[in-house]
């Protein structure tokens, strides 16, 4: 098959297998450390005063009476972190949190106290006293577009928006080729239809939570649960006037963040309570803060025009994006007008899309943010047309697939890529030609993810036994220690029990970019993988020495130096731990390095099929079976890899059937707990069903593509439109609860 | 905060009638204990029922079965006589949070804590079930659907707690069903839930039923007109209906995020008439 012209053909003898986690026993017995599980002498509990409001102008914060409490030692509010003039970014990650004018929406942070328990701190908190204004407010994406809407902020809109609109719309991206109107006019159907999704939260099982402590000094030391230890020492360094080599930053083992934990929360806070107080202070989120005040996804009203040949070929799509992100500039509109046509070859195409803010908390990346919406509208729309001219919808998916050479819609032309091949092997598993019963629908949609690669730095080890350590600075949210255990084994022609992965902190390794865009496989794999060249080289190097003969006369195979070459002389080889026990005596220790930005993260493709159920005299909609098909390049660990396609499937579930942040008229978060704001349990959920296509990247050396984020983009169109074939009715509005399932069936 | 274990149902009547503040009676916990780690009870005292052993047992009484305030949800379910006796009654129980949460919830601890949606409460006032309060004063019967005063308040005196429940003898041929709407599968809140019990004659036509409706009022609520929509009928499909309509009819819901009010009306008279299917088939099943 053409699309496999680039592959290696390398025989792996360790990625590709399944050896049992490293982290697994700490995580079962309990002994794995949290961000909540870390303590220092002298501690205090930090606790945050949160806004009742969701607009309201601050006039006056009164902590007297507070800090009167014996055992409070430190009261912060906007007012003890010093101004940030010129950088907007930093400037709004400060005043989410901790508000400075005004508070912008329900949970914003207006103060925060250190106490000697949590007590005394929760007593303490009931004393500060804000004088509020109350502002009118607006959390919908389209009311708060209209000319009169309460505005969050002015002057806040960039050179992209058009004169005249709400100050609410902050920022207007384009993207396409072609000419829509030449191209529409040559379909035999055209549909419009407007789509809306509502925010959904990232539902990660750890809140946040952190330890910090500064000496007056200004050494500062912080432990926190972080998808990213730079980025927190980067951010925290900026919002507080610290130097970066002056804050360690250690991360925690984290449980979950799926994009929600490459921002700061209570860092900054609990480093300026530390710095007030004196003592180290810790902070722990409750799942109502983690709701109410951390980055849920953004909302989004999304308007598609599709024209389609009755033999099935799009003739041009168009789509008008609408996504809030919450209180301040940054949704992932730009990501979803990027991404909406990406799996398709399109000679007309545009997406326009507007960055919105309303009074939300500031929205967070969510695993592939901003695709999984726009893919919501367009697979809906594709598989409405497809339905109407009565054409099997994975053929018409064929038909106008991107393929290797394609124009994407977003500027770039594809290189080998696998959307193609998950496609055909969708329509050839028994999966699409099982039979339904009745009231039962089965739907399908694909996905695309763009992938991403970034600053890296990986060093590795040789203990003088010859087992090795791989350090690397990115969290293990999916299975990285193992995967970069088993590619450092691999490349070293060692076993996988020899290699042990360790995270290290913010001064123990050059900078690593944030643990996003499913790069740690990719970069931080590569980045392994040349480390362990280099110590190669290194340990080839002193089997020349010990030999007597020149470095390139030395080769590297099956886990030991052998003499290579004409010159290179008869020797027994030298095993990786014969060469580490005398490293003393051939110039000391040995390690590997490898630094880089990497480039060629090698997008992602993923078609979904699904079988759903629909009560019709309730509108409950339950998941029969559902099927995943995605490319992973080379999967490292294949049951990692499974479990993000599968993890990525059941998030998409609960964002198309039951999650969603649901306001109050006052503009208070009606839900903030997880009763009412339903991720799926166990028991809703079938097996999923995973097949795993490798389609090698080009851009790394074991064909490596990220695989994280991708499973997240075609879930909600896959599950709208089994549903609206098992209920006779197109549903465009997520999530489909039970009352807006019935109410359309009961409509039609 | 003090904490008081008494292990006779006298100490606990005597202990309770002395405290001066806040005294919150703990059986299972799982509810208090949520409300005390969220900060929505600050009590002065609790009161823990669980080492008064006869508050512990499930027992025969005049053809029926008492049920000490402390039995938890696993306990029932565990008792094959009363699955045989009452299935809705235990299922309805059995509804109430996870597995390791089915160790601690007791049906009285549900009564009391007066939530309109809880589970067990509709299955219990479909049953006919008795409540048996003790105090320092003595004991004293009240029907369970006189039980819950209005959200989270109940018509218990000072002093006063349930100290078990009791559900009648049941007639041959007799059958109860309680089903709940919910989102999700487990771990979720009733948006609407639906009680039903009956009785068949030997020709299979309904003497004698009683239907309740949860999460669609103040409190649980009784509905005789639905009950006798389906009395003297066998079921068929017209009894159904009129059940159903008179479900819907007696729904009286609040919209809000768990499910607007035209959902829940409608809903009311689809799990009406399911659970009178159930009932029936179980009455059937008793012959």
């Amino acid at each position: 098959m053409a699309l496999d012209t680039k592959s290696e053909t390398r025989q792996f003898t360790v990625v590709g297998t399944r050896p049992l986690r490293p982290d697994g026993i700490d995580k079962v017995t309990g002994r794995a450390r949290f961000g909540a599980d870390m303590t220092a002498p002298g501690m205090l509990i930090g606790l945050v005063l949160r806004s009742p409001h969701a607009h309201a102008k601050i006039k006056r914060i009164d902590t007297s009476a507070a800090e009167a409490i014996p055992g409070v030692h430190a009261v912060v509010t906007r007012a003890d972190f010093p101004v940030i003039g010129d950088n907007d970014f930093i400037a709004d990650i400060l005043d989410n949190c901790m508000a400075g004018e005004k508070a912008l929406y329900d949970g914003h942070a207006v103060a925060a106290i250190a106490a000697s328990s949590g007590a005394i701190a929760r007593k303490a908190l009931k004393l500060i006293k804000v004088d509020y204004e109350v502002l009118p407010h607006v959390t919908d994406v389209d009311a708060a577009m209209k000319p009169g809407a309460p505005v969050l902020h002015e002057g806040r809109a960039n050179e992209t928006v058009p004169e005249g609109m709400s100050s609410n719309v902050v920022a207007r991206y384009e993207f396409g080729h072609g000419d829509i109107g030449a191209g529409l006019a040559g379909a035999d159907r055209v549909l419009e239809r407007t789509y809306r999704t509502e925010a959904t939260h990232q539902g990660y099982i750890e809140p946040h939570a952190c330890l910090a402590q500064m000496g007056p000094d200004g050494q500062a030391d912080l432990w926190c649960c972080t998808q990213g230890q730079y980025m927190v020492r980067d951010t925290c360094a900026a919002i507080l006037g610290l130097k970066q080599g002056q804050l360690r930053v250690t991360a925690s083992e984290i449980g979950g963040g799926f994009g929600g934990k490459t921002t700061v929360f209570l860092e900054p806070v609990a480093l300026a309570l530390a710095r007030k107080s004196g003592r180290p202070v810790k902070m722990v989120m409750t799942r109502s803060e983690v709701l109410r005040a951390t980055g849920p996804t953004a909302s989004s009203s999304i308007d598609i025009k599709l024209g389609m040949t009755k033999d099935g070929r799009i003739t041009a799509g168009f789509a008008e994006l609408r996504y809030q992100g919450g209180a301040y500039p940054g949704s992932p509109v730009e990501f979803g007008a990027m991404s909406a046509f990406a799996p398709y070859d399109l000679d007309h195409v545009k997406t326009v899309g507007w960055d919105v803010v309303t009074n939300r908390p500031k929205q967070a990346a969510y695993r592939a943010p901003g695709a999984p919406m726009a893919a919501f509208a367009v697979e809906s729309a594709i598989d409405e047309l497809a339905k109407g001219f009565g054409l099997d919808p994975l053929e018409v998916r064929l038909k106008n697939a991107a393929r290797e050479g394609t124009r994407a819609s977003y500027g770039v032309t594809y290189p080998a890529i696998g959307l193609e091949a998950t496609l055909r092997r969708a329509k050839d598993h028994p999966h699409w030609t099982a039979p339904l019963g009745s009231n039962q629908g089965r739907g399908v949609a694909c996905g695309f993810w763009f992938n991403f690669g970034g600053n890296t730095c990986v060093s590795m080890n040789i203990a003088p036994d010859g087992t090795v350590n791989v350090i690397e600075g990115n969290p293990d949210i999916g299975g990285s220690r193992a995967s970069m255990s088993m590619m450092a084994a691999e490349e070293l022609g060692i076993s996988y029990d020899q290699v042990r992965t360790v995270i290290a902190d913010t001064a123990s390794l050059g900078l690593n970019d944030v643990t996003d865009g499913s790069r740690v496989t990719f970069a931080v794999g590569l980045a392994t993988i040349e480390a362990a060249r280099d110590a190669k080289r290194e340990m080839c190097k002193r089997a020349a020495m010990v030999w007597g003969i020149e470095e390139d006369a030395v080769e590297w195979k099956d886990g030991a130096a052998h003499p290579a070459g004409p010159n290179a002389g008869s020797h027994p080889p030298m095993t990786l731990a014969e060469i580490a026990a005398i490293a003393s005596n051939t110039g000391g220790p040995i390690a590997g390095h490898y630094e880089v930005n990497a480039e060629g993260a090698g997008v992602s493709f993923a078609t979904h099929m699904v079988d759903t159920e629909v009560d019709p005299e309730t509108g409950a909609v339950k998941i029969l079976r559902y099927t995943v098909f995605q490319d992973a390049g080379k999967a490292v660990h294949p049951a990692y890899v499974e479990g993000q396609f599968q993890g990525g499937a059941v998030q998409g579930i609960g964002w198309a059937l039951n999650e969603e942040y649901i306001y109050g008229a006052d503009g208070t978060l009606q839900n903030a707990g997880f009763l009412d704001y339903r991720i799926p349990v166990a028991s809703d959920l079938p097996m999923i069903d995973t097949v795993i296509l490798e389609i090698p990247n080009p851009g790394h050396p074991y064909g490596v593509r990220g695989v994280g984020e991708t499973s997240i983009v075609p879930p909600l169109a896959t599950i709208a439109n089994a549903v609206s074939a098992a209920s006779g009715v197109r549903m465009a509005d997520l999530p489909m609860s039970p009352p807006k399932v019935l109410a359309a069936i009961k409509g039609a | 905060m003090q904490y008081l274990a008494p292990t006779t149902l006298d100490d606990a009547v005597s202990m309770l009638a002395a405290q001066a503040g806040d005294c919150r009676v703990l059986a299972g916990g799982t509810d208090l204990l949520v409300r005390m780690r969220s900060g929505f009870a600050e009590p002065d005292a609790v009161m823990d029922i669980k080492r008064i052993g006869a508050l512990r047992e499930i027992t025969t009484e005049d053809g029926g079965f008492r049920i000490g305030a402390a039995v938890s949800g696993a306990e029932m379910a565990e008792n094959a006589a009363l699955v045989a006796a009452w299935p809705g009654v235990v299922e309805a129980a059995g509804l109430i949070g996870s597995t390791q949460i089915q160790g601690r919830a007791t049906m009285a601890g549900n009564l009391c804590n007066a939530s309109p949606a809880a589970d067990s409460v509709p299955a219990m006032v479909a049953a006919g079930a008795v409540a048996r309060l003790a105090s320092a004063a003595g004991t004293r019967d009240v029907a369970v659907e006189d039980i819950p005063a209005g959200p989270g308040k109940t018509n218990l005196k000072p002093g006063e707690f349930v100290a078990s429940i009791f559900l009648p003898a049941r007639p041959a041929r007799s059958g109860d069903a309680y089903l709940r709407f919910i989102p999700r599968t487990e771990m979720d809140i009733a948006v609407v839930g639906c009680g039903v019990s009956l009785t068949l004659d030997a020709g299979g036509t309904c003497t004698a039923a009683r239907v309740a409706l949860g999460a669609v009022a103040p409190t649980v609520i009784l509905v005789p007109e639905a009950a006798q929509a389906i009395i003297g009928t066998k079921l068929d499909d017209a009894a159904l209906d009129a059940l159903a309509a008179a479900c819907s009819a007696a729904a009286k819901p609040i919209a809000d995020k768990r499910g607007t009010v035209e959902f829940r009306t409608h809903v009311a008279g689809v799990l009406a008439r399911r659970a009178a299917t159930i009932a029936k088939t179980r009455a059937g099943e008793q012959a």
